[in-house]
């Protein structure tokens, strides 16, 4: 009999409080939690949208193409117009 | 008997206590970490827009860069073959003071040289137009001698470097002709420029010598 009052005592002395402590902790962790990933979210979005521009790499590349072209067209008209040096 | 039935009800109670502690922060939990995956199922999204739309990145960007290193290689081996290693050393670190420390790219012998100080003497566009055979006189002055202008603001010495027709004002020089509406000397448009010819001249020489071929016989 006093050992089932003292398994009782232990119950709501001991394991309750234990157990709502660990709860609490995982609890506490996982709220935590929240708010980095939704900022982590609105990162993502906004790096997402930063790359929007990356497609005009397409025409920077056309235009470094064409610039590379009329320089190397200029370049060519001086190597007949100009004296070699030595 | 009723103190075991007591011992009973409180461990029934704890139990209770207990099971409930453990729905309550469990469904928290829950909660919590339905949030969490709903956040990164946005996380996952933005990631994949930025990982489709930075793919081609790295292809065009070597793209430019070869193109651009081309076009360097083109232009240093230019410069280098048209004016020489040292002036072409010199119009570098002329135009980007301290450039000639590091270099030609495909010319490790440039670092090397020691630059003449050409754009100090001779104004930027002189050295090509010298180049060009247009009257700049590219040896009236001697690299090692005193600096002829005021390299940041000055541009009266580099005006006197060219013939006198050259320092002129602008002001010296004939004017350009007006033309316009406003102009003062106008002149009347003639009515037969553009018109249709009034009679051609193999006509005239026909109609002179008697009627064509074609026109006797009918």
């Amino acid at each position: 009999m006093i050992l089932w009052w003292i398994g009782d005592v232990v119950l709501l002395v001991v394991i309750l409080p234990v157990v709502v402590y660990l709860l609490r902790g995982v609890l506490d962790v996982a709220k935590s939690i929240v708010p980095s990933v939704q900022e982590i979210a609105v990162v993502a979005a906004a790096g997402s949208k930063d790359l929007d521009a990356a497609a005009l790499l397409l025409t920077t590349q056309d235009q470094a193409t064409q610039t590379i072209a009329g320089v190397a067209n200029y370049g060519g008209s001086l190597d007949v117009i100009l004296d070699d040096a030595a | 008997m009723l103190a075991l039935v007591a011992a009973g009800a409180v461990l029934i109670v704890a139990v209770v206590l207990i099971v409930v502690a453990l729905v309550l922060y469990l469904v928290s939990v829950i909660v919590a970490l339905t949030k969490i995956t709903r956040g990164l199922d946005e996380v996952i999204a933005g990631v994949g827009e930025i990982v489709q739309k930075s793919a081609p990145v790295n292809e065009i960007v070597t793209a430019i860069n070869q193109q651009l290193d081309a076009g360097v290689d083109a232009l240093e081996g230019l410069l280098v073959k048209k004016a020489g290693m040292e002036d072409a050393v010199g119009l570098v670190d002329g135009l980007y003071a301290g450039a000639a420390a590091v270099g030609f790219r495909n010319f490790p012998e440039s670092t090397t040289v020691t630059p003449p100080r050409i754009a100090e003497i001779y104004t930027k566009g002189t050295l090509t137009l010298a180049r060009l055979g247009r009257e700049a006189p590219i040896a009236a002055a001697n690299p090692a001698g005193p600096v002829l202008r005021n390299v940041e603001a000055g541009s009266l010495a580099a005006r006197q470097l060219y013939p006198d027709i050259r320092q002129a004002r602008p002001e010296h020089l004939p004017r350009s002709p007006v033309i316009g509406a406003d102009a003062p000397v106008q002149y009347e448009q003639r009515e037969d420029i553009g018109a249709p010819r009034k009679r051609l001249p193999s006509r005239i020489a026909a109609t002179s010598n008697g009627p064509p071929a074609s026109t006797r016989d009918a």
